[in-house]
């Protein structure tokens, strides 16, 4: 490592330190970490907390509106809103806390590779990456999910596989910024092997960029989660999930709306706080992603 | 240049088909099983793979439908007997009809509102925009959707929350209803150009030649029409392109919630109903769709932007 760290560089914890603190000097940073970090508390002591067992049904309760007994009222089937509401995120911040590091690690792998070795090979790569991300995401979830299943062990690799081939892109593009570079020349003269230049020499580049992806495709991805919930192809009943209940609640908005808006509310929150702190990260790490595509 | 960008556009395409038809040969079952659905065994099966043509190997049948797809002819559908091309025509309409709205109202909208939020960048109109931007853009779009039923349906009772129009009405019939998926989906597109916009603007403002006019003393409003708008609206057609291409995919999600009979929510049936040759189809219409477009988006640019002519094409 002394060979490309001559000058004194702060340790990855303190760095982690700093970085934090500069997210938190932004007023839209501190938001969106503060959700974050919320949702983060409520995903893992939820169960602790909640007044009812989420499937507990009481027929007197049915479709009731706020009360001392339910704060936020209870659903068609006379189940605790406010208790479903608190657990309803731990589905899907877990697959989807599982499924966005191991999307940024194959793509972004992937990516380096191709970056670093471009030539015919990369451009038959692109063309595939080009293809996939021209087919709606909805569609290529569905196929994998009608064809096996929608239990958390599919949704996990099918979610990781799709949303680590829009990385590939970021990571090719970051690792042709640092190829060019001057050190990169160096590590290749002195002969290191590409294994040797990618780990040294890339990674470390091309890191912050792969950390902000991560952060933007933990949003989409979360987004995806629950939009399939909702669709009805995703958590199977009775597991609490803000998609599904807002399906199901759906149907008696009329009478009881608190059973759409307490879930749309806790949904909503979480994926901005992801966005407001990727944002902050963003410009903590001085990267720009002002021409960011919608994919 | 542009031959080159027209083969990666038809490569694209081919590639596309081809993935799409190795993604549909690994569903489990095929077109018989799930039209014969309880008697799919033994002659019968056979006699309808017979029929269809499926006993023939992969590679043949995709070369024949990747050909007739060419002609327009899309195959029949595995339970009705109908022609898709016919089926997927109005349907594809009806969405044209949401895209349409959505852009109409959408594209001006956020042009005047990422302009705006840059010239008076962290002011409070500049803030205002940009935070409901952020909040339009990340709210999944089956959550505002619900939300504007449930304010505008159900609460307010200005219009009808879901449509119940028929896929083959004429269009007229289709107002009301139409409103407010039109709305939802004007939200996403206009947050996601504006940001664009506001960011190019902002950058054109920075650079030398803003400055240099500033400082020769050109009239500040004549900076902004003259020299900043023209360089800053530039990159923003690709945008739009991305976000007519997202438009495709964020149909599927606000068709189901809004009951629009559109070839998203036809996407989803067939995909639960098993009906292969109909997923197909629509699947290569909508990647064929984001492909054009994002063409026609290069073009465009390379056309506006005399610079962009000789220049290498952004890397893909």
């Amino acid at each position: 490592m002394a060979e490309t760290t001559s000058l004194v560089r702060p340790g990855p914890i303190a760095r982690f330190g700093t970085v934090i603190s500069d997210i938190m000097a932004r007023p839209s940073g501190a938001i969106g970490l503060t959700l974050v970090f919320g949702h983060l508390m409520l995903a893992l002591f939820g169960p602790f907390i909640v007044p009812y067992d989420y499937t507990e049904m009481d027929a007197n309760f049915m479709l009731s509106k706020p009360s001392a007994a339910h704060w936020l009222g209870a659903d068609h089937l006379g189940r605790d809103t406010l208790s479903r509401t608190l657990l309803g995120g731990r589905e899907a911040i877990l697959v989807t806390g599982i499924a966005t590091p191991l999307a940024v690690i194959w793509g972004g792998l992937v990516g380096i590779f191709f970056g670093l070795v471009s030539g015919r090979l990369d451009e038959i790569l692109m063309r595939v990456v080009d293809a996939f991300l021209s087919l709606p995401w909805i569609l290529k979830m569905l196929v994998l999910i009608v064809t096996f299943g929608s239990g958390t062990e599919v949704l996990i690799p099918t979610l990781a596989f799709f949303y680590g081939i829009p990385v590939i892109r970021i990571a090719r593009a970051a690792t042709h910024d640092v190829v060019a570079r001057d050190f990169v020349q160096a590590a290749r003269a002195r002969g290191h092997s590409r294994a040797t230049i990618i780990q040294r020499e890339l990674l470390p580049n091309v890191r912050d960029a792969l950390l902000v992806e991560g952060a933007m495709r933990w949003s989409w991805m979360l987004l995806a989660f629950s939009s399939l919930s909702f669709l009805g192809f995703g958590v199977s009943p009775p597991t609490p999930d803000w998609g599904l209940m807002i399906a199901d609640a759906r149907g008696f908005m009329s009478f009881s709306p608190m059973g759409v808006l307490a879930p749309m509310v806790c949904l909503s929150s979480l994926i901005i706080g992801i966005n407001l702190t990727a944002d902050a990260l963003a410009k903590a790490l001085g990267i720009d992603r002002a021409q960011k595509a919608p994919v | 240049m542009l031959l080159r960008r027209l083969g990666l556009g038809a490569i694209t395409v081919w590639l596309v088909s081809v993935i799409i038809f190795a993604g549909v040969e690994m569903l489990p079952g095929d077109a018989c099983t799930a039209f014969l659905e309880r008697e799919a065994k033994g002659k019968l099966l056979e006699n309808c793979r017979e029929d269809l043509g499926l006993n023939r190997s992969a590679l043949t049948r995709y070369v024949d439908w990747a050909g007739s797809a060419l002609q327009g002819d899309l195959g029949v559908s595995a339970n009705g007997q109908k022609q898709i091309s016919e089926m997927v025509g109005y349907r594809l309409r009806n969405t044209l009809l949401l895209a349409f709205g959505a852009m109409v109202v959408g594209i001006p909208l956020a042009l005047f509102l990422g302009v705006v939020a840059a010239l008076w960048r962290d002011r409070p109109v500049d803030i205002f925009v940009s935070t409901s931007a952020i909040f339009a853009m990340t709210i999944p779009e089956f959550v505002s959707a619900t939300l504007l039923i449930l304010v505008f349906s159900v609460w307010l009772g200005w219009v009808p929350g879901i449509v119940l129009t028929s896929a083959n009405a004429p269009l007229v019939e289709f107002f009301p209803e139409v409103m407010l998926p039109i709305g939802v989906l004007t939200l996403v597109m206009t947050a996601h150009i504006l940001r664009t916009v506001r960011s190019s603007v902002i950058e054109t403002l920075a650079s030398d030649y803003a400055q240099m006019a500033t400082l020769k003393g050109v009239p500040y409003w004549q900076i902004v029409f003259r020299h900043i708008l023209p360089n800053a609206l530039l990159p923003t057609i690709n945008v739009v392109a991305l976000t007519i291409a997202w438009l495709l995919g964020g149909v599927v999600v606000i068709e189901t919630v809004f009951n629009y009979p559109g070839l998203g929510r036809m996407m989803i049936d067939s995909i639960s109903d098993r009906d292969l040759p109909v997923t197909q189809a629509i699947a290569l219409i909508i990647a064929s769709v984001y492909v054009i477009v994002n063409l026609a988006a290069d073009i465009m640019t390379m056309l506006a932007n005399p610079r962009l002519r000789t220049v290498h094409l952004r890397q893909g």
